[in-house]
């Protein structure tokens, strides 16, 4: 039955459908979400103690960094899926999910440094959480580069999966390597936000944005791969039709 | 309301931040929106051109 | 050891790649030359400060090994991949992961070993002491064959591109991290009279690592390049 329903899924002319009738859904979902979170956490939410108001910046850093691991794991997964069972739509998945990916990691820096800027006294610091998360963003940049080198759809496809894979084992060992770096030199991490007992008003609207980024990845996901899949189906018969009723 | 601007004296960083995330994720939709589009036209030529 | 079986093949493909060296032995200096002049350009760059010198040299031999392997990374497969041995390989009955592993051992034997040899001088240069050259040592010997042996990964990747050089370094350098952390982080405690066990331990954990797991995604590789 699970198969049944992967396998219609997986078919491009099903998915684009699909995808098209639930993107209009999927937006007020979003607009909803991103409005009660904001709102949470720009007005309902007290002052921080220590902080005051610049902790508010958590409230799109720490969702966009979630965000920025989270999809690599996407990117592996349905790279294997794509690479061992030669799925083309897990293939597409795989690849529209690195730059959405690469962008949540740039804002996790960007807002990172903001956010450390008043507290630290530097736009920048080497602590173990912004390195490796700069990291990240290069195991992104490589998928991204290597895809865009290779000329033919379905090889690099293939060759973003391995990197992506050897990536995704990678990256617990580098965030355990630089976190003992970091602790070499600067003792505790400064970067931790109070972690014993975080007020519910602070937390609900960062579990609200945590969410709602999930569901711009959606979109942004859907977006992408109804693209690359375009791209990839020019001259098949239901593209055709699709394009005859426009 | 200018407290809540203000953001007791961080309104630059707090502001810059939330402002780099709406444009970057803005950005990540209205891209795919006008590739789509773009291919779309492209494609549709191509068809009333009889090519394949 | 019978002429079909996996050891004579795996030994048959390294002593091909060190025959093939040896007739191309001018080309082996260059990696080296490479290594002796990046770590030369940094006291010119901060200053001849002896203190200063000593705290960084660790990092900065690391880093030039780094990219001498880097450099010396292309070629492991280019060639065999351009004349058509590589298509051979892969068609032959023995796992193609074996026969990467033995191309990785010949690579390092001719790029790591030669920078093993040339760090102590170095070290010497920079008034590092004796025993933390030694820890220098331990590291590079341990870290320089997972520097081929993940490298030997992100070669695979690029092999069939043209310009595949800088994009190279892009994939490569992020995994290279944890080593250079770890070796780094040895030498530097070896320099504080601290001990270097725990890092030294970590570095093995990561070789036997590398040497188990990374022969496949390469093999994976090489297949997807040549197809």
């Amino acid at each position: 039955m699970i198969m049944r329903f992967l396998h219609k899924f997986s078919s491009p002319p099903y998915f684009y459908s699909i995808s098209g009738r639930l993107l209009p859904w999927l937006t007020a979902l979003f607009l909803a979400l991103l409005a009660y979170g904001l709102y949470g956490g720009l007005v309902t939410a007290p002052a921080d103690y220590q902080q005051g108001d610049s902790f508010r910046i958590i409230y799109v850093h720490v969702p966009a960094a979630w965000m920025s691991m989270f999809i690599y794991v996407v990117m592996a997964v349905s790279g294997a899926i794509g690479l061992i069972w030669r799925i083309k739509l897990a293939e597409i998945v795989s690849i529209s999910s690195a730059p959405i990916g690469a962008s949540f990691t740039l804002l996790a820096l960007i807002t990172g440094s903001l956010w450390g800027k008043p507290m630290w006294g530097t736009w920048w610091v080497w602590d173990a959480r912004l390195t490796s998360e700069l990291i990240l963003l290069f195991l992104y940049l490589g998928v991204i580069g290597l895809y865009s080198a290779i000329e033919d759809n379905r090889t690099a496809s293939r060759a973003v999966a391995i990197l992506a894979l050897v990536g995704v084992v990678n990256i617990p060992i580098i965030h355990y390597s630089v976190e003992w770096w970091s602790s070499l030199h600067q003792g505790p991490t400064v970067t931790k936000f109070a972690k014993p007992s975080i007020h519910i008003d602070m937390l609900i609207p960062l579990l609200v944005m945590a969410v709602a980024f999930k569901v711009y990845y959606v979109i942004a996901l859907l977006l992408r791969s109804r693209n690359e899949l375009v791209q990839r189906e020019q001259g098949s018969r239901w593209l055709d039709e699709i394009l005859e009723n426009k | 309301m200018s407290d809540f601007l203000h953001m007791g004296g961080y309104a630059f960083y707090v502001w810059t931040s939330y402002g780099i995330a709406f444009v970057v994720m803005l950005i990540g939709i209205i891209k795919p929106l006008l590739v789509h589009k773009q291919q779309l036209r492209g494609l549709k030529l191509k068809r009333q051109r009889g090519q394949r | 050891m019978t002429p079909d079986s996996l050891s004579n093949a795996f030994f048959s493909v390294v002593r091909r790649d060190l025959l093939l060296a040896y007739r191309h032995r001018a080309e082996l200096i260059n990696p080296l030359a490479f290594f002796v002049m990046v770590v030369t350009m940094f006291p010119l760059a901060v200053g001849a400060d002896v203190e200063l010198l000593r705290r960084i040299a660790p990092g900065v031999i690391w880093v030039a090994a780094l990219l001498a392997s880097l450099l010396s990374m292309d070629a492991i497969f280019r060639s065999d991949f351009e004349d058509g041995s590589l298509e051979l390989m892969v068609m032959t009955p023995h796992p193609l992961s074996v026969l990467v592993l033995a191309k990785v051992t010949a690579h390092w034997l001719l790029s790591g070993v030669p920078l093993l040899l040339v760090s102590p001088l170095l070290a010497v240069m920079f008034d590092i002491e004796s025993d933390v050259i030694s820890v220098l040592l331990i590291t590079l010997l341990l870290g320089t064959p997972v520097l081929s042996l993940i490298g030997a990964i992100a070669v695979a990747l690029t092999v069939g591109l043209r310009k595949g050089g800088v994009l190279l370094a892009i994939l490569v350098l992020p995994l290279y991290v944890p080593v250079l952390i770890f070796a780094s982080g040895a030498v530097d405690a070896a320099a504080s009279g601290l001990p270097v066990s725990g890092q030294l331990y970590m570095m093995s954990a990561m070789l036997f690592l590398a040497i188990t797991l990374t022969p496949w995604p390469t093999a994976a590789a090489l297949k997807m390049s040549l197809s």
